[in-house]
């Protein structure tokens, strides 16, 4: 069940060059949340028709954190505004992980219990990852190992993943942790693990996507596509998928509905 | 002015089009609202007079790659392709979801080629729908669609072909990317059509400047939203003024006072599209809106208000 709500902003804050969050204080809509879902956030301008689909940060009791980058006058507009003001929201939206059925799944196709799972994020695909690390740790079921890649040494929400498991850093100018990227991170630093789950730039998913099938672990991404209605009507963001879709009968799944998160064997990117 | 003493049981916001009753004239635009079962956790579809699916084959479609939309000021481009899983999916799934409510179901039909919409049509005559909207004016495929709908000899003589085998009323949905929309509109009047619905989206293009590529992948797209309402608004005057048949009149509506500008120039019918991504309640506010307006008016009966603007 999802819910279109005018909520009010509770804080917000710059977390790195052109990176801001917003916590925002729900009826409903945080109580229903799992990580990797997301909110369809409405821009409070008439000429801005569409909304920008957020991922879920965190989910603290009735409220929602989002962190997004500025990346266009909607989003510049989100993040020039203030705690107390409010905002046209409709969530939460997407499949999200399901984290019960996929340890157990993953369970079953390898015949081992998940004791490690990695978490990918990059750029801003770091912020959702937040919430799944923070679930996977308080499950006590198995250990996180996030690996998050930066541009340079502003680690927005690094100290927080601390918290929940252990962090290895990979940014494009070297100026902290492995130069390069987060698949960079992983040779240099010798991380395995049992299950991956990563959000970040189309080629990131792809190296991970293509990484996961060579060592043949399971991998849950998290996807991204233009959206005009974010609740699977209008078939703007579909991606291809290597089964034909129950839905569209066509190899064609909905990043909205069906999405964002899929088993990385199931699309291509 | 008198203040009016009219409540809502003394109003009538009935329509008929090409003799199918609808309870109210707000129905949604093809193609933004899929079959209504993604909706429905947001509107009850039992206070729209009807929905319009979105547009579907004889077979399954795959639609265009991604990016499929853009966002302009006051609208956006898209460039679906009219994705659907055909016929037998839609027949087996989204009709029998659309029977549970008190509501006309308007299939719009899409093709490549005549055969294609008459092996439609013809499947669908044995379904429980009400109206059938043909397609003659989706921008974003390359064959079909459009083709029909820019060339009157050609709107016409699917028109007829339709109308030869179709069981239930055909209302035929007119481009705006034409010189003359009323010749378009004579000529599917002389083709047999109960009704028209326009306009469908103008063609348009974005370009993407940080990426210095086109912002739909399709390179041009539809476009849709509350910057075309004039437009739109003309061009269903100019099609009141041409032909004696029903008008859905739709094109950038966000409001009951967008609806009604539609309703005064002439049309018995309006449809929300763009607006449903900005609020998916904005069917039943429309429906709202406009009982609020006669009644505030002292307007006992829609109809006093079809065309009034002549």
């Amino acid at each position: 069940m999802s819910y279109r709500e005018n909520v009010e902003i509770t804080r917000t804050a710059c977390l790195a060059d052109g990176v801001y969050e917003m916590w925002l204080k729900t009826e409903k809509m945080a109580k229903e949340a799992k990580p990797g879902q997301f909110i369809s956030v409405y821009s409070n301008d008439g000429s801005r028709l569409l909304p920008r689909p957020i991922s879920i940060c965190r989910i603290d009791g009735n409220k929602l954190r989002i962190v997004y980058r500025v990346a266009g006058k909607g989003t510049e507009e989100f993040s020039k505004m203030e705690a107390g003001q409010r905002l046209d929201i409709q969530g939460p939206l997407g499949n999200g992980y399901e984290l019960e059925k996929i340890l157990s799944d993953v369970a079953g196709k390898t015949g081992k219990k998940v004791d490690r799972a990695v978490l990918f994020g990059g750029g801003i695909g770091v912020p959702p990852m937040l919430e799944l690390a923070k679930q996977l740790h308080d499950a006590k079921t198995c250990d996180v190992e996030a690996v998050l890649g930066y541009r340079d040494n502003q680690l927005f929400l690094k100290s927080e993943f601390d918290e929940f498991g252990h962090v290895t850093v990979a940014t494009e100018d070297g100026s902290i942790g492995t130069k390069g990227n987060v698949l960079d991170a992983v040779k240099t630093c010798k991380i395995t693990g049992d299950v991956i789950f990563a959000c970040g730039p189309t080629p990131m998913l792809r190296a991970i996507k293509a990484y996961a099938e060579e060592n043949s672990i399971e991998a849950y991404i998290s996807l991204e596509e233009k959206m005009a209605c974010g609740i699977g009507a209008c078939l703007a963001c579909v991606c291809k998928t290597t089964h034909k879709d129950e839905h569209s009968q066509v190899n064609n799944a909905r990043v909205c509905k069906e999405g964002p998160v899929f088993n990385a064997k199931e699309v291509e990117i | 002015m008198e203040v009016s003493k009219l409540t809502d049981k003394d109003l009538n916001l009935g329509v008929d089009i090409a003799g199918v009753h609808l309870n109210n004239p707000v129905m949604e635009a093809s193609g933004t609202f899929g079959s209504g079962m993604e909706y429905s956790e947001y509107v009850d579809l039992n206070r729209l007079g009807a929905v319009v699916t979105k547009g579907v084959a004889n077979v399954p479609w795959p639609g265009n790659p991604t990016p499929r939309i853009a966002e302009t000021y006051g609208g956006m481009i898209n460039a679906i392709g009219l994705q659907n899983p055909g016929l037998d999916t839609f027949c087996n799934r989204d009709i029998p979801f659309l029977k549970q409510y008190d509501t006309k179901i308007i299939v719009n039909v899409c093709g490549k080629t005549e055969e294609d919409y008459i092996d439609a049509v013809e499947k669908l005559g044995e379904q429980p729908v009400d109206l059938l909207e043909i397609n003659i004016s989706c921008p974003n495929v390359k064959e079909g669609g459009i083709a029909f709908g820019q060339v009157p000899a050609m709107a016409e003589k699917i028109t007829a072909a339709v109308k030869k085998v179709a069981k239930q009323p055909v209302i035929m949905k007119l481009s705006p990317n034409v010189t003359d929309i009323a010749e378009m509109a004579r000529a599917v009047e002389a083709g047999g059509a109960d009704a028209v619905s326009l306009i469908n989206t103008l063609t348009g293009m974005k370009i993407d400047v940080n990426r210095r590529t086109f912002a739909v992948a399709n390179k041009t797209g539809g476009l849709s939203g509350p910057a075309i309402r004039p437009v739109a608004v003309r061009m269903v005057y100019q099609v009141a003024n041409a032909v004696n048949l029903p008008i859905i009149g739709m094109g950038g509506i966000t409001c009951a006072e967008d609806a009604l500008e539609f309703i005064m120039v002439g049309a018995t019918g309006v449809a929300v599209g763009t607006a449903n991504f900005n609020d998916p309640m904005t069917t039943v506010k429309v429906v709202d809106g406009i009982r609020d307006y006669m009644i505030r008016n002292g307007v006992k009966d829609i109809h006093e208000l079809i065309g009034c603007v002549k």
